[in-house]
């Protein structure tokens, strides 16, 4: 006898107790930030089979290994030309300070690639920061107006995000500050609600005609992108093909929001593993490949899954979390004047820890980024946010370029899934490769 | 006097023979630049996206009936549509005026920011869906889920709506004259004030609608969905 | 995903002129469906001891005149069979169940794609002018039909999948947007010994108006109880050998416009649809109301 018994359920853990109790205590739905944070099959379940004797590697240096990539090239004269196949996600001013916004479009622009809108609309500072530019066009069509059209470099017609294919967008009072509302054309500080289907269209024979409209306005030059979350991706990424889009995005369910129900970030939609596989394929049976372009994204971390996205078929990656991350969220200290400042004091009052933070919603974000207050903004130096960017999209792109060539490959678009295999049953199932060190693909006959 | 230039007559376009490409290109680039502010077109026969993305003082006229997205995100232009539109005519409008003669399809002036929308006839659902500041003025009635969740904006209805009229609406101020079978979530009939009734008055005579202002009713938002509230038993 | 396309002449004098008509009407909704295309035709019908099949084949070829004479050793003279290519209509006065069922063993490659009085049905994949000319739509001769063009999803553009779907006798249904519940309908009446072919929706609600007109409602009414028990967005257009009908869902959500003169009535996804008809001028234009109930008897 003696000392306590603790024994916890696997169904009535804590983290569920916790659950219940708020639920009980509020009477709403719990909302956060950031995209799924349970395991599920990811790229850290793929492996790569490098050079050996019968495959011959690259050397580092003089034997190049090209990464330029273009988008759109179907119908748009203006296609979307890249230096590296990473691309910054669609995330709204709203969600980010304008001073994130104009951090995100410095470094892009000098790593040579694009920035992405998105439910607020387009701010100058990005404009003017961001050499290359996707316009979003979301069910809210916050801010959404035909001059930024005209002076955008493409336009991404967003159907859903992995964070929650189905729902709309949602920012709360504390962040609907008097430039957010007015770019919105909201009261300040309504808790926003949004739309989560088109007001002008429903269905992708509406969205044959509707992408042709955006055609007509832009006199076909600017690529057309449609962007879905991971569900029934398959047959999405056919529809999207036959309505006419130039390029194809799909968010994983690992994708995240600045403001969504933890019930939808957790519960619906596929992993992004699962639905690169579904969309590779439904490009395949079209035939499509290399005509209509795939963009991935979705919990995108590091340059090996950047290289295993590649792999897998997607022409191109896009980050939104890693590159808030690179910005300093979930840091313990923010720079200002070239100094590190703790900002360990804030996240004690959000009752979180910097590491756990998923916070964005309250507009209190201790390192100033998923922000509109005017003093934590503030810890976001734009020069200072752009150069920490710039330096993780070398850093994923120097990765990249490593595999790539480790497989012999004097391009990365040349990464072919034959290149990769699984650590789990679960991975070679979802991703369609072997089971390391077999041949086994489960679910696919005779192998 | 000698250095009086003639005014380019009006340019036709026909759609029967002449390419919507075109017609748009020409409508976005080459009418400024030429000189020609008036522009016809004939044998519409349905097609979509016609005039759409104008950006220039401009007098379109489009005889016939329209598809899709008539004078989808025009700005300045004045286009006529001596017809019916299809779905989403007028749509994200910035300034301007779009007149319909005949009746509109769904979701007419859909998140429209600016200008005038004038439909002779009726509108069908959703008009005025996601409004954002422009505004419209209906000759007949409008279908169920008209005014969703209009945020800016002012919508003119000289005949009766059908269902769910300015759910969720935000700050958008709807004039009924006719029935309305029913109200959206957080809309409410409110009494008609003085500034209402000269907005009204300015509204209709810019539609060439004979009404009076005191034959409507003012419809707006409770505002009690503007903030999340557990007890409040708020409609979602 | 898709175009729809119903006309209905209440003119006598233009049932020879049915088909032409229809054509470019068909060939409008291109856009919308450009995958594969059918189509339903209701001609004079046969007489009351006779019924009609249409019969498809698909990619495979179909010796169809040897098919005739095994169906008449099998079931007696009279048979009869006119042939399009991989398409056929058998013209039979055995009955057609048991025919259908005959064929279902000793022919597998052909597909009964409908039974009855006066319809006619064909589908295929490709382009709607393909199959336009394929089948020669211009000549056709009726009194009413029902089309539809298809954006296909599954990787086999398949036949079975496309539009119109028919039950019982010159029943026929296509359908523009998505229902939810397809899966809980099929498991309502599958038990109740409805019969399906495929997976896909428009099926579902294809066969949950076969259920109800089996147990003795008429259409209207149908449709009436389909309001609540079919979830999802839908416009459907139907025909039976008397009647063409349009109904939409509460949201209305996909498209439809009716022109109507005294001569026809024209129903498509579309108006560039029904822009060449004639006298389309002068013709009474509507859209369909939610939830309510539109129909045409010949």
């Amino acid at each position: 006898m003696g000392g306590l018994q603790r024994e916890e359920s696997a169904g009535f853990d804590r983290h569920t107790i916790d659950y219940i109790q708020r639920a009980a205590a509020t009477g709403l739905y719990e909302i956060r930030g950031l995209g799924a944070k349970r395991r599920v099959p990811n790229f850290d379940d793929l492996l790569f089979l490098a050079a050996s004797l019968s495959r011959y590697p690259l050397e580092g240096y003089r034997e190049r290994c090209a990464t330029k990539t273009v988008l759109g090239t179907r119908f748009a004269s203006r296609p979307i030309e890249l230096a590296i196949p990473i691309t910054v996600a669609g995330m709204s001013f709203g969600a980010l300070s304008a001073r994130v916004k104009d951090a995100l479009g410095r470094a892009a622009t000098e790593v040579g690639t694009s920035t992405t809108t998105g439910d607020g609309g387009m701010t100058a500072e990005e404009r003017a920061a961001s050499k290359t530019l996707v316009y979003q066009c979301l069910p809210s069509r916050y801010g959404f107006n035909p001059d930024d059209v005209r002076r955008a470099d493409a336009i991404e017609i967003v159907i859903g995000q992995g964070a929650k294919p189905g729902g709309g967008g949602m920012l709360l009072g504390q962040k609907v500050n008097p430039r957010v509302a007015r770019m919105r054309t909201l009261p300040e500080g309504v808790d926003q609600r949004s739309a989560s289907r088109h007001p002008d269209w429903t269905g992708p024979d509406d969205l044959v005609i509707k992408i042709k409209e955006l055609r007509e306005i832009t006199d076909w030059e600017k690529p057309i992108y449609v962007k879905v979350g991971a569900t029934r991706v398959f047959n999405d990424v056919k529809l999207a093909v036959h309505a006419g889009a130039d390029v194809i995005v799909v968010d994983g369910m690992q994708g995240g929001t600045a403001a969504t129900q933890t019930v939808f970030i957790e519960h619906v939609g596929i992993p992004t593993l699962a639905a690169l596989r579904q969309a590779v394929d439904a490009l395949d049976d079209l035939n499509m490949r290399g005509t209509v372009q795939l963009v991935i994204s979705g919990g995108i971390r590091s340059g090996a899954d950047v290289a295993k996205a590649l792999a897998m078929g997607a022409d191109a990656v896009a980050i939104g979390q890693g590159v808030l991350v690179a910005l300093g969220c979930n840091s313990d200290t923010y720079v200002a004047d070239g100094r590190h400042i703790s900002a360990a004091d804030e996240y004690t009052q959000l009752g979180t820890a910097p590491g756990f933070c998923h916070h964005c919603h309250t507009g209190k974000c201790p390192v100033g980024i998923t922000t509109q207050d005017p003093v934590l903004e503030l810890r976001l130096e734009p020069a200072v946010g752009a150069k920490r960017l710039k330096n993780y999209l070398k850093t994923l792109n120097m990765e990249l370029t490593t595999i790539a060539r480790a497989c012999g490959k004097q391009d990365v678009h040349h990464l072919e899934k034959e290149d990769l295999v699984a650590l789990t049953v679960e991975a070679a199932a979802m991703a369609g490769v072997p089971l390391a060190g077999t041949s086994w693909i489960p679910g696919q006959p005779g192998r | 006097m000698a250095n009086l230039r003639p005014v380019p007559a009006a340019r036709e376009f026909d759609l029967a023979k002449d390419s919507l490409r075109d017609l748009n290109l020409f409508l976005h680039r080459h009418a400024v630049e030429q000189g020609v502010s008036q522009i016809r077109v004939r044998n519409p026969d349905g097609a979509h996206s016609i005039a759409c993305g104008l950006n220039a003082d401009l007098d379109v006229h489009i005889h016939g009936h329209v598809g899709y997205y008539a004078a989808g995100m025009n700005k300045h232009a004045s286009v006529t549509i001596h017809g019916n539109a299809g779905p989403g005519a007028g749509e994200n409008m910035m300034s301007g005026r779009v007149h319909i003669k005949g009746f509109a399809s769904t979701a007419a002036g859909a998140s429209a920011h600016g200008g005038l929308l004038v439909i002779d006839g009726d509108a069908s659902l959703r008009c005025g869906i996601s409004l954002k500041g422009a505004d419209i003025v209906v000759g007949g009635s409008v279908g169920s889920f008209s005014a969703f969740m209009a945020q800016a904006g002012r919508i003119v209805i000289c005949g009766d709506a059908e269902d769910a009229l300015g759910d969720s609406l935000y700050e958008a101020v709807i004039y009924v004259r006719g029935k309305v079978r029913s109200l959206g979530a957080d809309a409410r009939f409110e009494p008609m004030t003085d500034t209402d009734r000269a907005s009204l008055r300015g509204l209709l005579a810019a539609a060439g609608q004979p009404h009076e202002p005191g034959e409507f009713k003012r419809v707006a938002s409770a505002k009690s969905l503007y903030h999340w509230n557990a007890d409040a038993n708020q409609e979602y | 995903m898709c175009g729809i396309v119903g006309l209905l002449v209440k003119n006598p004098s233009l049932r020879n002129q049915l088909g032409a008509l229809m054509v470019p009407m068909l060939i409008g909704m291109t856009e919308r469906g450009p995958d594969s295309a059918g189509l339903a035709v209701y001609t004079a019908p046969v007489s009351e001891q006779k019924h009609k099949l249409s019969l498809y084949s698909g990619e495979h070829s179909v010796d169809w005149l040897g098919l005739l004479e095994q169906v008449r050793e099998e079931f007696g003279p009279p048979q009869e069979i006119a042939i399009h290519g991989n398409h056929a209509v058998l013209t039979t006065a055995a009955d057609p169940d048991q025919v259908a069922g005959w064929l279902g063993s000793r022919a597998p490659a052909v597909a009964v794609l409908s039974v009855g009085h006066s319809i006619d049905l064909y589908k295929d994949v490709g382009a709607p002018a393909d199959i336009a000319r394929r089948y020669r739509f211009d000549a056709l001769r009726g009194t009413h039909l029902v089309g539809h063009t298809r954006m296909a999803t599954e990787s086999a553009v398949t036949p079975a999948h496309a539009h119109p779907f028919t039950a019982g006798r010159d029943f026929c249904l296509v359908h523009n947007g998505s229902l939810s519940n397809p899966h809980l309908v099929r498991k309502h009446l599958e038990p109740l010994g409805i019969e399906f072919e495929t997976d896909n929706d428009t099926e579902a609600a294809c066969r949950f108006f076969e259920w109800r007109l089996r147990e003795g409602d008429e259409l209207e009414t149908a449709v009436q109880r389909g309001f609540s028990e079919l979830d999802g967005f839908y416009t459907f257009l139907m025909g039976t050998d008397k009647e063409l009908l349009i109904v939409r869902d509460a949201f209305a959500c996909k498209p439809a416009i009716v022109a109507e003169t005294d001569d026809y009535v024209a129903i498509a996804s579309e108006f560039r649809s029904l822009s060449h008809l004639p006298h389309i001028a002068h013709a009474t234009l509507f859209e369909p109301k939610p939830e309510e109930i539109y129909s045409w008897r010949i």
